[in-house]
């Protein structure tokens, strides 16, 4: 199997982000890895750093990483959990600007060609261009 | 750089505690123009480095900084985890590149200022934790060496948070209110006065 660019889902709730997981696996099936976490440490309504560097974990791929959230903190966290990667894996992570659900998605399918990060990350990221 | 482990338990204990106490006030205030997780998150944090105080108050000072933001950031579960945590992991670091308090004071704090800033790519004006943050760097700079130093920055943070209340929110989950945002005290602010003031108090009660 060629590498192709894994998926990241990151929202507030573990239930949107589980549910935007199957909506990606039921378009790709298993050509492109995801992963996905939501909640606080607590377990309510919020991200968690440790959970995302986990989920960046289960989808890595050589060929990088894109990362989609919802809500500010989500993208505030996922910005932190980057950081705190190995300096190497780190500019192999892309945190999209993007809906999560439609650039989950879109994102996803575009992996599954074989596209690079950026490519990938375009695609997402177009969703949200005026 | 160093400083007697009980003076740097004593000075932490106060600032968690303050932050521990004010969870409910914080969180009305985020029920108002956000997600009302405020002041329950900060909580989980700051219950969270008050469990690693022994540890932290043993630690060379840069080091003890950095403990207190990667724990922010591992347990606060919001925005403002990644927000203070990235303070405390500035002040640490400049600390670590030899700067000294308190006679840097006005320079580390600005370290932490500018990562607060950088991490939420906010200026102040847009109701944030950084309408309080930068008017106290501001008197730091300006007022440093005056024997009323704590005393003004004091004042300083408590005006500031009231100048939250007519702005409109354009950075966080409060900017999506728009205008109704309008009226109201921004948690962030809120709770940064509550840490600049636990600091203020210590430093008066023990100078």
């Amino acid at each position: 199997m060629t590498d192709t660019v894994g998926i990241v889902i990151v929202s507030h709730s573990k239930d949107i982000a589980k549910g935007t997981a199957d909506m990606v696996r039921q378009m790709v099936g298993n050509e492109v890895k995801v992963a996905f976490c939501g909640g606080n440490p607590d377990g309510g309504l919020g991200t968690n750093v440790s959970l995302i560097i986990d989920a960046i974990d289960r989808a890595w791929s050589p060929k990088g990483v894109a990362v989609l959230v919802d809500l500010g903190g989500a993208e505030t966290n996922s910005e932190m959990a980057v950081e705190m990667l190995q300096p190497e894996r780190r500019t192999l992570v892309a945190v999209c600007n993007a809906p999560i659900v439609e650039g989950a998605v879109m994102a996803a399918t575009e992996a599954a060609g074989g596209s690079s990060l950026e490519q990938v990350r375009a695609v997402a990221e177009e969703l949200s261009a005026d | 750089m160093s400083i007697q482990p009980e003076r740097l338990k004593t000075l932490v204990k106060a600032a968690a505690e303050k932050v521990i106490a004010s969870a409910g006030e914080l969180t009305a205030l985020d029920q108002a123009i956000g997600d009302g997780d405020h002041g329950t998150n900060m909580k989980r944090g700051f219950e969270a480095v008050l469990g690693k105080l022994d540890a932290i108050a043993m630690q060379p000072l840069d080091e003890a900084f950095k403990t207190i933001g990667k724990t922010l950031v591992m347990t606060v579960g919001g925005a403002s985890g990644p927000l203070y945590g990235s303070f405390f992991l500035a002040v640490g670091d400049a600390l670590s590149r030899n700067r000294r308090l308190p006679e840097d004071l006005a320079e580390v704090f600005g370290s932490g200022v500018g990562a607060v800033s950088a991490r939420g790519r906010s200026q102040p004006g847009e109701k944030t934790m950084l309408d309080v943050l930068v008017p106290v760097l501001e008197t730091l700079q300006a007022e440093a060496g005056r024997p009323d130093l704590i005393a003004r920055v004091r004042a300083k943070a408590s005006e500031a948070v009231t100048r939250t209340m007519p702005m409109q929110a354009t950075k966080g989950r409060a900017s999506y209110l728009g205008a109704r945002s309008v009226g109201h005290i921004d948690p962030g602010a809120q709770s940064s006065c509550l840490l600049v003031h636990a600091v203020c108090d210590m430093l008066e009660a023990q100078p």
